[in-house]
Parts: structure tokens; sequence; C-alpha cells
């Protein structure tokens, strides 16, 4: 069996357990106990499949199936190679995750879910291994559909299927984006036998009109799934809505693939890339960055703020993505590997923060039953586990060495610092500044971190129920262990990671990235412009602070009294006067409020039963979104008027309709 | 090898004998400069062992990040020591971290100080922490902005090479730099709570940064954090002279110039704490939302030299 | 670096023109605004002074000296009066926040910095890579007058204007030829001292110096 028959062979095998699913409906602690840990064996072996790809040559293969003279194309190479590891990484610690998460599932809905699951992991699978438009296009619908009924999940709640509907609503037009841009891309010889096929568009060749045709098509079609701004609006909507780890497997793995489908409409299927691509994605991403952690401060739902935290990271992609573009274009070949390094290197990053985020937003939700962060609070003390494992996540999504977010924000602002020297004057001043955009939103992330955080797990908890709150159970910790050592084992190893990423970067621009360092430390381009060692970092920390611990105790003593907490003196102080996740949030609320509309409902000194409520609202909705949703409610009203009621009436239409084809066809 | 390590340790030994002094030498000068009777130039070095004879006392329901978070903020601040050159230029942890990680260590340090202000979960210590994040995302990217300054000048991110290039070769004025050290000066003064964006010696929680962060602490563990915030004002001073007065530092190999090294940094920190008392008296603290139009001069300073530098300098 | 120090010199004061220019831009009071644009007068005079002596060029010597007399002594000494007469000194909020200002700034400093690297490389002077600090003073200097509502400091964005492409003429042809600026000279002063009685006549007509008011004295 050649590489390629394995994972075909762990897709069919995902599709298998998707049908067990539906096959034994009644029994939910089967499918929980078995089909889940299945699908996580599955998973292990989809990343050593990818692993084994990077170092293979490409590979294709034909299915016999799919519509007449049309077979489905299938391709590893070393692209689908790196995302099918962040595939697999990611879903095995989530699927374990499942395995207890959905223990209270009843058993019915429960075999559905695990139905979807697996078909939803097939169909992004299948996304990275389409080699056809066709293929590709009907993997995307899979996937598309499948997590879309993932994040139905609980129907019953009017909000999330409205949720559901809106994400739906823009995958599709993302998708009709895409199906034009893969017409665009083939370039018109719908007559040639073959044409849809990749393998075709990477032969055609592209003029500069069409080719920016295509990016554009591509950009908006990917964006829309990606979540770029002004196109996430279905994102901090739907994410939250779906069971937690399926909201992990959103935002870890699924944006991914639109990711994956940007490098490969962009470097692979077209044959030019044009400069102003680069600048044009590069200013999106920025603002998609900047855009999504601000919103992610001002959230109070701590599911809400992970998915406009995702925004956020997805915007340092894109403007990883722009920069490789102005870079590749300008024939900087080692900075358009650095950059193009950098960013997906981030994209295997976020996988496995967000996911072990996500999970573990889960495991709160189970225990309190609770996702306003202002209602919890001190979890730490009755979840030790999920709190110190969920502390590895945050500190590494806040860009905090040693950790894995660190390495490849600190790849990205290397290369800003290295844009002098591009022939363009302009983008040579514009670019460091832009540096600043990253800088800042990396620095609010932490920011958010803290709150998100310290306002869960830190702190006492805001209601006496919260003390029942009972610790995950053994699959989820194992899940959560497995997310946090990526997190770890990422952060530690740079200079590896950058020889297993060079692989695709020679696919992609042909180019690799000088690695000046050794196994302890890296050093992009050349040692004496810039280097990093994790490892003696953490080796240094770790020494000295035991050194300091062990140090005191000897030479003074470790004597430790209990006590209230001082708070100075204030006697009267009980856990709500911690700050709420709205106080937290209050001051990027007042200093970006160029950004929102805040809608707030403060209560009167003198209420007895006051009640507060706040709301900073996103103005892209409401200044983008609206507008288009009247527009669209007015058009079909105007369009209800040819609605009579009378069978006749409806006769005439299809009788004109007939009479004005066949006028046309005659002509 | 050998050489280098041992003068690593002794750097580091130095910057953390040398950083309470240098607490001393400020609170000194601004005492005269206030016209009150200054405190003994030893007295930060009693206060630590006092703490450190104390019983520590922890809230009942302190978690074990609270415990940890002194002595690993204390780790960073000790590490960061070691990567600035203050004395020699040549340093085996140099390249263990760039300018820009080195940003992302003051980071680390910050944010395990928030969270273990929030551990206890009192009013001041969460109003703490979220100043503390709010000042530190304003001043981050013009720190940033700084240090690509000095980096495009000399073609590096590694301290080592920055000094390199401005102290032992050829001369030169660059504007670009003036403008950087102003904004240098306002970012670290916000980063090191000091007057104008915090008040250091104040007893009015309601106007507290850091401070009010620390309120729960006691003993050894407020001692490692007053000594880390003392080896980070240490730390900082060292980074202004690195980047912004580097004559003086002794070339990589050159043990020769270590005396002549150590008198000039003496001279510069003893210098550097006079300025930073004058310039805390005869500014007012300002109110926090004040900080981030501060702040925000600080970042256009920067970028402003930044773009001389590619004017002027290229 | 290939300069020689003294040109250093005339670079570093183009760095605080431009300094000052931003200042100004973010100043909110009138005072303070009067004294940075003395600042830039002082900033300007020596860098003449360092060209004149650095090129041999005589009549920068002149320049400079009419500069020094004008904008750092007469004109400040001016306004202050005024500003004490017409008891005008306090804040005073800009139409647009200060922040914003300063990112529009920077986005026009960019933009000068690149208008201007063509045409320097044209200029055959030693001080040509100034050309674009003195093109960038210009457009921070109208653009403060956009942001100022109040009369004073919009003559003031007027004359840092007028500093700016002074500046530009030292760094682009060595000055203009003394006629000429001996001309422009009187020129601003007239015109900054019938502004000056214009101002008296504005404050006593709307007992304001507030140029809202001069809104209503278009055509109806």
């Amino acid at each position: 069996m050649t590489l390629l028959d394995w994972a075909w062979a762990v897709v069919l095998y995902w599709l298998a357990l998707a049908a067990a699913g539906l096959l034994m409906p009644s029994s939910g602690g089967l499918a929980r106990r078995i089909v889940f840990p299945l699908g996580a064996a599955g998973a292990l072996a989809m990343a050593v499949v990818g692993v084994v790809a990077l170092f293979n040559p490409p590979m294709q293969f034909i299915l016999p199936f799919g519509l007449p003279d049309l077979p489905f194309h299938l391709r590893l190479d070393a692209l689908s190679g790196f995302f099918l590891i962040l595939l697999g990484g990611a879903a095995f610690g989530v699927t374990l995750y499942a395995v207890g998460y959905f223990r209270h599932m009843p058993a019915g809905q429960l075999a559905l879910l695990s139905t979807w699951y697996h078909l939803f992991l097939a169909g992004m699978a299948m996304v990275l291994l389409a080699d056809d438009a066709y293929a590709f296009m009907v993997a995307w619908e899979v996937m598309a559909l499948a997590s879309y009924f993932l994040v139905t999940t609980d129907h019953k709640i009017p909000e999330i299927r409205r949720a559901g509907f809106l994400y739906l609503l823009i995958a599709h037009v993302g998708a009709v984006a895409l199906l034009l841009a893969f017409g665009v891309l083939h370039g018109g010889e719908a007559g040639r036998m073959g044409a849809y096929t990749f393998d075709a568009m990477r032969q055609t060749e592209h003029t500069p009109f069409w080719a920016s045709i295509a990016f554009l098509l591509a950009l908006f079609g990917f964006g829309a799934k990606a979540g770029l701004v002004p196109l996430h609006v279905w994102l901090p909507e739907a994410h939250p809505a779906a069971p937690s780890p399926v909201s992990a497997l959103m935002s870890g793995v699924m944006l991914k693939t639109a990711i994956y489908g940007l490098l490969r409409a962009t470097f692979d299927l077209l044959g030019v890339q044009l400069a102003w691509w680069g600048s044009l994605a590069l200013a999106l991403g920025l603002v998609t960055a900047l855009y999504g952690v601000i919103f992610a401060a001002v959230q109070s739902d701590m599911k809400r703020l992970l998915a406009w935290s995702s925004i956020e990271n997805i915007g340092f992609i894109l403007a990883g993505f722009g920069l490789t573009l102005i870079f590749h274009t300008d024939g900087k070949d080692a900075l358009a590997a650095l950059t193009l390094t950098a960013l997906l290197y981030h994209a295997l990053n976020h996988a496995f923060f967000k996911g072990l985020l996500f999970v573990g937003t889960g495991s709160v939700l189970h225990a309190t039953g609770e996702r306003r962060m202002g209602r919890l609070g001190g979890l730490m003390r009755f979840m030790p586990w999920t709190g110190w494992l969920m502390l590895l996540g945050a500190l590494a999504i806040a860009g905090l060495p040693p950790l894995n977010g660190f390495v490849s924000e600190w790849l990205l602002l290397q290369a800003f610092l290295l844009t002098p020297g591009l022939t363009q004057p302009y983008l040579n001043m514009v670019i460091p500044v832009a540096a600043a955009v990253v800088v800042m939103a990396a620095a609010l992330a932490a920011y958010v971190m803290v709150k998100f955080y310290g306002v869960i797990f830190l702190g006492r908890p805001r209601d006496p129920e919260l003390k029942h709150a009972h610790e995950a159970g053994w699959p989820e910790r194992l899940g959560m262990l497995w997310l946090a050592a990526g997190c770890v084992f990422l952060g530690l190893i740079p200079s590896q990671m950058i020889d297993w990423i060079s692989p695709v970067v020679v696919l992609l621009i042909d180019a690799t990235l000088p690695n000046d360092g050794n196994w302890v430390m890296v050093a992009p381009l050349s040692a004496a412009r810039a280097s990093y060692a994790p490892l003696v970092f953490l080796a240094v920390i770790t020494v000295i602070t035991l050194l300091v611990y062990f140090g005191v105790k000897r030479v003074y003593h470790g004597r430790v009294r209990r006590a209230d907490p001082w708070d100075c003196g204030y006697p009267e102080q009980d856990a709500r006067m911690q700050d709420s996740a709205e106080g937290f949030g209050q001051p990027i609320r007042l200093i970006f409020s160029a950004f929102m509309r805040v809608e707030r409902l403060t209560p009167d000194p003198f209420d007895r039963q006051p009640e507060y409520r706040g709301d900073s609202r996103d103005k892209v909705w409401l200044f983008i979104y609206q507008p288009i949703a009247q527009f669209a409610a007015r058009l079909s009203a105007l369009a209800g008027r040819l609605q009579h009621g009378r069978i006749q009436w409806y006769l005439i239409y299809s009788f004109a309709t007939l009479i004005f084809l066949l006028v046309f066809v005659t002509r | 090898m050998t050489t280098g390590v041992l003068l690593q340790i002794t750097q580091t030994g130095l910057a953390l004998l040398l950083a309470p002094l240098l607490m001393g030498w400020v609170n000194i000068c601004r005492a005269w400069l206030q016209g009150r009777s200054a405190p003994p130039l030893l007295q930060p070095y009693y206060t630590l062992q006092k703490l450190f004879h104390k019983d520590a006392v922890l809230a009942h329901d302190a978690t074990r990040l609270f415990r940890f978070a002194p002595y690993l903020i204390f780790a960073c601040m000790v590490l960061a020591a070691g990567i600035v050159p203050t004395l020699a230029n040549d340093l085996p942890f140099s390249p263990a971290a760039d300018v820009i990680a080195l940003v992302g260590l003051f980071a680390l340090a910050r944010v395990f100080q928030a969270l273990a202000a929030m551990d206890i979960g009192t009013a001041f210590g969460s109003l703490g922490a979220r100043r503390e994040m709010l000042v530190s995302f304003l001043a981050e990217p013009a720190l940033l902005m700084v240090f690509f300054t000095a980096s495009f000048i000399s073609q590096s991110t590694e301290l080592p090479h920055i000094v390199d290039r401005l102290a032992h070769q050829e001369f030169a004025l660059y504007p670009s730099l003036a403008f950087a050290a102003v904004a240098f000066w306002m970012v670290s003064t916000a980063e090191n709570a000091r007057i104008p964006v915090d008040n250091p010696s104040t007893h009015l929680e309601l106007t507290m940064i850091h401070e009010a962060m620390i309120l729960e602490y006691s003993a050894r563990h407020l001692a490692l954090i007053e000594w880390a915030v003392a080896l980070k004002l240490f730390t900082y001073s060292a980074l202004g002279i690195a980047l912004f007065l580097p004559w003086g530092i002794a070339a990589a190999g050159d043990l020769n110039a270590l005396p002549l090294a150590l008198l000039a940094l003496v001279l510069k920190l003893a210098l550097g704490g006079a300025a930073l008392a004058l310039l805390e008296t005869i500014n007012a603290k300002m109110r926090l939302f004040r900080a981030p139009e501060f702040l925000g001069t600080a970042f256009l300073l920067a970028v402003l030299g930044m773009l001389v530098h590619f004017l002027l300098e290229v | 670096m290939s300069l020689t120090y003294h040109l250093q010199v005339v670079n570093l004061l183009a760095a605080v023109l431009l300094l000052i220019a931003f200042a100004m831009l973010s100043q909110r009071r009138i005072v303070g605004l009067i004294t940075l644009f003395a600042w830039q007068g002082t900033a300007l005079a020596a860098s003449t002074i360092i060209v004149a002596w650095s090129t041999a060029q005589h009549h920068l010597y002149y320049s400079a000296a009419l500069t020094l007399a004008l904008k750092v002594v007469v004109m400040p000494w001016y306004f202050f009066r005024l500003v004490r007469k017409l008891d005008v000194d306090r804040d005073v909020e800009p139409m647009i926040n200060i922040p914003t200002t300063m990112l529009i700034g920077i986005a026009l400093v960019i933009f000068a910095f690149n208008l201007a690297l063509p045409i320097a490389q044209m200029a055959g002077t030693v001080t040509r890579s100034t050309l674009g600090i003195a093109l960038a003073s210009v457009l921070l200097a109208f653009l403060m007058m956009i942001t100022r509502s109040k009369a004073i400091p919009q003559v003031i964005g007027f004359l840092a204007m007028e500093n700016g492409l002074f500046f530009a003429a030292t760094s682009a042809t060595y000055g203009m030829p003394l006629v000429v600026e001996l001309g422009v000279a009187l020129d601003v002063l007239v015109a900054v001292f019938v502004l000056g009685i214009f101002f008296f006549h504005i404050r006593e007509t709307f007992d304001s110096m507030d140029l809202k008011h001069m809104e209503r004295l278009r055509e109806k």
C-alpha cells in the first residue's frame, strides 16, 4: 500500500465509523466507549501518514467513483501532509476528550452526533487530499454540512438554530465564490476532458487579470470559511453554539482547511502571483487580528471570547500569508520562506492551544453548567487538572515564551524586521509600522487570556454552587494532556519544526529558510541577526526557580501562616466584588469605542432590584450585514407580490418562461 | 568558553547585588530633590533582609499559583538581567534570547504577576491586574518600535551585536536613536511602574497599578517580588545604556577593559538614577486614561525615529 | 555612514524639526504652541547656519539671522502679547482627537518621505535627504491648520508651513536668493501684524476667537 492508500484508508475508516453510529442508534454507551476511541486512533494514524508524507514525493491516485467520466482525483504532497498532521494531531486529543465529554448525552442523539462527527473528520481529510475541483467541492460541502449539523446539536434552542443558519448561509456564499474561482482557474476550456483536475489548472497559463480575479474569489471564499473580517460574523455565533469538542475542531482545524485552500490556490494552482495581492492580504490580516482581539477582550461568554480570539489568530496567519506574497513576488526567497514557515507554524500551534482551550471550557461547562464568566471563578481549586492544563493553553495563546505561540509570533516579527530592502519604498516604510499592529494584537491577546483565565479559574467562586464543581474524567484529562503536551513540545523544538516545515515551503515557493541554529537554538537566516533558544530559556528559569526556592528555605525558613485576605483592611468583602468579565474588558471598550456599538443598561443607585446589562455590538454586523439583510427582505417582499396563490397564474409564469426560452433558443 | 560562563555568572550576580542599590540611590536622590531627609543608601537591602525573616501570611484560599509566582517572576528577571550586556559583550546566555524574546520574557513575568493578583479574589487585586495589562498592551508596541530602530541600524536583534555596532565601530550621530531614546524612557516608566504612569510609593489603593497587584503578598514572597522589581529597573536601565550609551561596555574577549566597564556602568547608573529621580520629581502622576495618550506618544516617537532612519541613515 | 559630522548635526536638527511639527500637532494650549514655534525657528536657524558654514554660502548667514530675529524673537513675542491681551490661553480640543491626528500625521510622513525620495535624488546638494522632512513639516503644519478651530493656532500653522518651505529651500538648493527671502520675510511679517489687527476685530465683533462664527458670513 502506498502512503496515499493509507490516508484514503483512514478516510474510509472514519466513514465506516460514521455509518456505525447510524446502525446502532440505541446504544449510546457503545458509540461513546468504542466508536470515539477508534476515531481517535484513526486521527493518530492520519497524523503519522502526514509526517511521512512530508518527506516523500507527491503521489496521486484516481478513485474509481464519482460521476460518469468525472472520477475523484486524490493527491498527497507535503502541503497536504502538513495539514494532515495538524488535523490528526488536534483531532486525536479532541476525540479522546470527546469519549468522556458526551457521557451524559441521550443515546439517540449521541449516535447521530458520532455520525456527523466522523463525517466531519472524513470531510476535512478529503478536502486536504482532493486533487480536482469536483472532489474538493464535494468534500468542502460534506465538511460544511456535517459541521452545520454538529453546531445545531442543541437545535431546540432558537439562538443555536439562528447561529447555524447564519453559518450555513455564509458557508454557501463562500462556496459559490470558490466554485467561480475554480471556474476561472481552469481557464474556460470546458470541453477539454479532465479540465477540472488541479493538474490541468497547474498547467493553464493565467493572464494577470484573470489570475487576480481567481485570487480575489479564492480569498473571498476561503476567507468566509476562515473568518476574515468582514466575513467573520458567523464565527462568534457558530463556534460557541456547538458542543465543546466540536468547537475545538472547528476553531482548531476547520479554519485551517481554509488556509490550506488559500495556499493551494495561490501558490500551487496559480502560475503567477502579484505583489498587490500580498499588500491586500497583509492589510486584511492585520485588520482581522486587531478586530478579533479587541472583541475578544470585551466578551463575557467564555466560548465566544475564544471564538473571537480564533479570528485574531487567523488574522496573524493571513498577515503572514500577505508578507509571503510580498516577499515572493519581490524575489526575496529566504524571507518568503521565513514568513511561510511562520504562518504554517502558527496554524499548527493554534490548532493545539485553541483545541485545548475549547475543550477546557467544555469541562467547565460540564462541571458548572455556566458559560458566562461573570458567574464563575475560583475553579482552579475544584478542578486542578483542568486548571493547570488550561493555564498552559492560556500562556501559549498569549504568546509567552517558552511555549509554542511565542515561537511563531517571533518568527513573524523577524520577517517584519527584515523588510527593508524591498524594491517598493512604500512597503519598506509601512511594513515595519504594521509590525506594531501585530505586537499590539499579541499583547492584547495576553490581556484577553489574563481575563479569561483569571476570571474563570482564579479568585473566589462568584456563586456558592461552584464549590460542587467536579473535576473532568480521565478521558477528558488525557485529551487535554495530549493537547497541552503539544503546546509545550512545539514550543521547545523550533529548529526541528522548521526542518519539518521546509518540504512544504520548497513545494510552494521553491525556497528554503536557512537556519543557522542547532537543535537547541533557532536562528533564521543567520545567528548574528537573531536567535532564540527555548530549551535554554526553560532550563535557566527552572534552575533559578528551584535554586531560589530551596535556597530561601534553607537560609531562612519556609514557614507559612494562613489568614483571611488582607484587601487593605476592608472588612466587608465578598466574592462578587472581584472584577467581572465586563469590568475587566471595560478599558478596552473605552479605548476602542470607535470599533463597536455599546448597548448598556445601567441601574439607578437607588434601584431595589438592580439589573445590569452591557453588550458591545460588532459594527460590521450593523453596517454591512443588516443593510444587506434588509435589502434582501425588501427584495423578497417584492418577489412575494408575484405569489397570488392561484394556480392559473403560476401556469402563466411557466408558460411565459417557456415561450421566452423558445424564442431565445431558436435565435 | 569557561571565561564566558564565569563572566556570565559574575555579571548576573552583579546585577542581583546592584539592583537594590540602584533602587536605594533613586530613593535618596528623590528625597533630596523633594527636600526630605533621605533613607540610607542600603535601605532596600535591610527591607529585603527583614522580609525574608518574617513568616509568610497567605490567604486561606490562595492556590499554588500564588505561591509559585514570586519565584518564577524572580527567575525571569534574573534571566533578563543575564541577557542584557552590562559589563561585557560576549556572554553565553545572550543567544538564548534576542530583544524580542526579552520582551516576551518580561511579558511572561507580568502575566504571572497579574494572574497571581487575581488569585486571592480581592477587588484591588483584579483592579491592579487589569490596569497592568492595559498599560502593557499599549507599551509593548512602542517598545518593539524602539528595538526595531536599533535593529535596523545594526542589522540584528541580538543585543551584543547592537552594542558592538554602536559602541565599537565608527561613531555616528543617529537622529533616529534620539527619538527612540525618548520613547524608550516613556515606555520604561510605564513598564517599571514609575511616575507619570504609576507611583511606586503611593498608599492610595484606588490609584495603584503595580502595588495593587502585590497587596496580598508578604514576607519572602514579597521580598522576591520587590527584588524582582529592582532587577527589572536595573535591567531596563542596562537596556537603555546598551542601546543609547553603550560606550564603555567591554568588547568581546577584551578582559582588560572590564574594570573600566564596571566604572562606566556604575557612573552611568548613578547618573541615570539621578535623572530618573529628577523626572519623577518634576512630573505628576497622570490619571489612568491619560496613559494611552502618553504611550501613544511614545509609540509615535519610536515610529518617527524609525522613519527618520529610513530617510536619513540608509 | 559617510557624512561629515556637521551634516549629521543638520540631519539631527531636521529630525528635531519634524518632532516639533508633531509636538505642535498634539499641543492643546496656545502658549505651548507659540513656544514650540519659537523652538522650531531656532532649530531652523541653527541648521541654516551649519549649512552656510559647511558649504560657504554666505547669504545663508543673513537668512539665518533673519529667521532668528523674526521667528524666534519678534513673532513669538507678538503672539504672547496677543494671547495675553485677548485672554485666549486655555485648552482647546481640536476637531479630530489627538491620537487620530497623530496617526494621520504618520501616514503623511510616510507619504512625504516617499514623495521626496525621487526628488532628492535629482537635487545636487549634500543636504538633500532632509527634503522629505521639510515636505513632511509642511504637510503636518497644514494638517494642524485643518484640525484647529481657533484663529491663533491657524496662523501659527501657517507660519510653521512657511518654516517647512524655508527648510525645503535650504536643503534642496541652499536657499532662495536673498532678495526673495527678504521679500517673503517682509510679507510674512506684515501678514502677521495684519492678522493680529484682525484678531482684535474678530473678537470685538463675535466676542470669541472661534472661527466657527465666521461661518455666518457666507452668502445666503
